[in-house]
């Protein structure tokens, strides 16, 4: 009997999930606000399907719908990514001068 | 191009890093590590997408531009955005994470052939299913962050709007969402999915209108956890692990902290839902605190008092940031450590309109955070403290979530501002907080009110001192 590749994803889903929940709870909860805008950088790696989505095709098709739609989320998750990562490394910055400021 | 095989090796390590990313959080000397982590990870998910669709065509050249446009965008709210404006920043954030997880899984229900699904007309139910979820999901997120973004920018009105019914309207929502999902498999038609996105932007209005601006941080968290589960969705339907594993990261760590968020208030998860919080005894409240006499002080009274404590506890609240008063309170801070007095931080969870908005803050006016404690550390030493100076914060430290069954507030973990020997609070008005209720502190021996603004206050005690 074969099994259906997608009970594998959902066990990595599942085995995902109790990562996290393992590793949400030794976040120190200064860093609660870091940890929301980084969860919000990772998840825009959603642009992946955009990215497909968008370079489906030959050329003539990239103004299709489906590209289109592709491209938009490309914009969106890109705002994101960059955003997010860079407000994370902002905000950590300072918590790290504090540090040099004691020593 | 790239084989299957590499590709899924390449979305693991990615999925990893996120992990490692996430697990840098745990201490502050970690975390930046943490953070570039995460920024390889996604460097290596987009790099070996590009490679693996191997389309260097215009196509490419439109995706490099469109990238840097948003990239632009990005760095630069990143880097103008005030510290005091991160919970209004976070939730756009998501709504942008939502919408994109709307606009892949629209594509991929247009074009399934790419993402290997099946044809249009003859999409695997599966699939449909997944991508309805997807797309569902990440719809609520959008228009739901975009109403929380509105009540915290100011925009919309933080109180919660309600209406009869509202309850059974949600839920008949969502019953015909199912059935729609149903109809969707059964006939492939159009019409369903995009009925199923429009239904899913309504319930995303309807779930957060109606939850009150002292709410925020669960509502925040808990958008936080929907925008990974609408990638995990998402990930499902293309079949991707690293958008499978940040997905599930994302939707754990953020129902990780709508948890703590609620315990901080002590209330259920769908208490804080349900909402319409805060709106019901104000009026008994009103009537009660024109009686009572107050003790109110100036600059100078309190500067007193601290220079001469030998211990001072701060408890900053979300007043403290809307008045940007963190820089004044660290240059009293200071003043009254040059004059030999011991001085640390006593943080709320849910202080501030997000988990953990006060330790930013007080990061940001570069006070060192071994002085910054939470709750639990610092809840005993208010008993042996001369001075609590609360700037900003009200319902975390009234003593009635202790005492009176019939508060609202009853049971909730308070700040044990009242053990200390005189309190400070620095308010507008005596008018009561988020939750409606009269403060009891306010009407203490040893408190003395500082009626005016949290910073110019503040900046008055530093020059008395």
């Amino acid at each position: 009997m074969e099994i259906d590749p997608f009970i594998f994803r959902f066990s990595i889903f599942i085995l995902s999930i109790f990562i996290g929940y393992y590793v949400v709870w030794s976040v120190t909860p200064s860093l609660h606000t870091p940890l929301m805008s980084v969860t919000n950088a990772i998840s825009s790696v959603i642009i992946v399907g955009a990215i497909i989505a968008a370079l489906a095709g030959e050329a003539e098709n990239i103004f299709d719908t489906a590209n289109i739609f592709g491209f938009l989320a490309i914009i969106l998750a890109a705002v994101n990514i960059f955003g997010g990562f860079l407000v994370t490394q902002r905000m950590l910055a300072m918590y790290k001068k504090k540090k040099k400021d004691i020593k | 191009m790239i084989s299957a095989n590499l590709l899924a090796v390449f979305y693991l390590i990615s999925g990893v890093l996120f992990i490692l990313a996430l697990r840098g959080l745990s201490s502050p000397e970690t975390s930046r590590q943490g953070n570039l982590f995460g920024i390889i990870g996604m460097a290596i998910a987009i790099g070996v997408t590009i490679i693996s669709v191997g389309n260097f065509s215009t196509g490419f050249l439109y995706l490099l531009v469109l990238l840097l446009i948003g990239g632009s965008i990005g760095a630069f709210i990143a880097f103008k955005i005030p510290m005091t404006a991160m919970p209004e920043l976070v939730a756009g954030f998501h709504s942008l994470v939502g919408l994109a997880a709307v606009f892949v899984a629209i594509s991929a229900f247009l074009n399934p052939e790419v993402f290997s699904l099946g044809s249009p007309g003859n999409i695997k139910v599966a699939s449909l299913i997944e991508m309805s979820l997807g797309a569902a999901i990440g719809a609520i997120t959008f228009t739901g962050s975009i109403i929380a973004f509105l009540k915290l920018r100011g925009i919309m009105s933080g109180s919660p709007i309600t209406f009869f019914g509202q309850h059974y309207l949600n839920l008949i929502l969502g019953i015909i969402l199912v059935g729609l999902v149903f109809y969707l498999c059964k006939s492939q038609a159009d019409i369903w999915f995009w009925t199923i996105i429009i239904i899913s932007f309504l319930v995303g209005v309807l779930l957060i209108i109606p939850i009150g601006g002292a709410d925020m941080p669960v509502v925040i968290s808990m958008l936080n956890s929907y925008s990974g589960w609408a990638a995990a969705g998402i990930g499902f339907t293309l079949e991707n692990t690293a958008l499978i594993i940040t997905g599930a990261l994302v939707g754990s760590s953020g129902a990780i902290l709508s948890y703590i968020m609620c315990k901080g208030m002590n209330r259920s998860f769908f208490n804080v839902i349900l909402g319409g919080w805060g709106a019901t005894d104000q009026s008994s409240s009103n009537q009660l605190k024109e009686q009572k006499p107050v003790k109110s002080g100036n600059a100078d009274d309190a500067a007193f008092l601290m220079k001469n404590a030998s211990s001072v506890i701060i408890v900053p609240g979300y007043g403290m940031a809307v008045a940007q008063a963190q820089h004044a309170l660290r240059e009293m801070v200071d003043a009254l450590k040059k004059n030999g007095v011991k001085v640390t931080y006593a943080i709320h969870p849910v202080a501030g309109r997000m988990p953990g908005h006060m330790n930013v803050l007080l990061a940001e006016a570069n006070v060192s955070y071994d002085e910054v404690f939470e709750l639990e550390e610092i809840n005993n030493d208010f008993a042996n403290c001369d001075v609590a100076y609360v700037i900003g914060a009200n319902d975390v430290t009234n003593p009635v979530a202790k005492t009176d069954p019939q508060s609202p507030i009853y049971g909730m973990p308070i700040l044990d501002v009242e053990k200390s020997k005189s309190v400070l609070f620095v308010k507008r008005s005596l008018s009561p907080g988020y939750a409606g209720i009269d403060n009891d502190l306010f009407y203490r021996d040893n408190t003395l009110m500082l009626f005016a603004d949290a910073k110019k206050m503040t900046e008055d005690i530093i020059k008395s001192l």
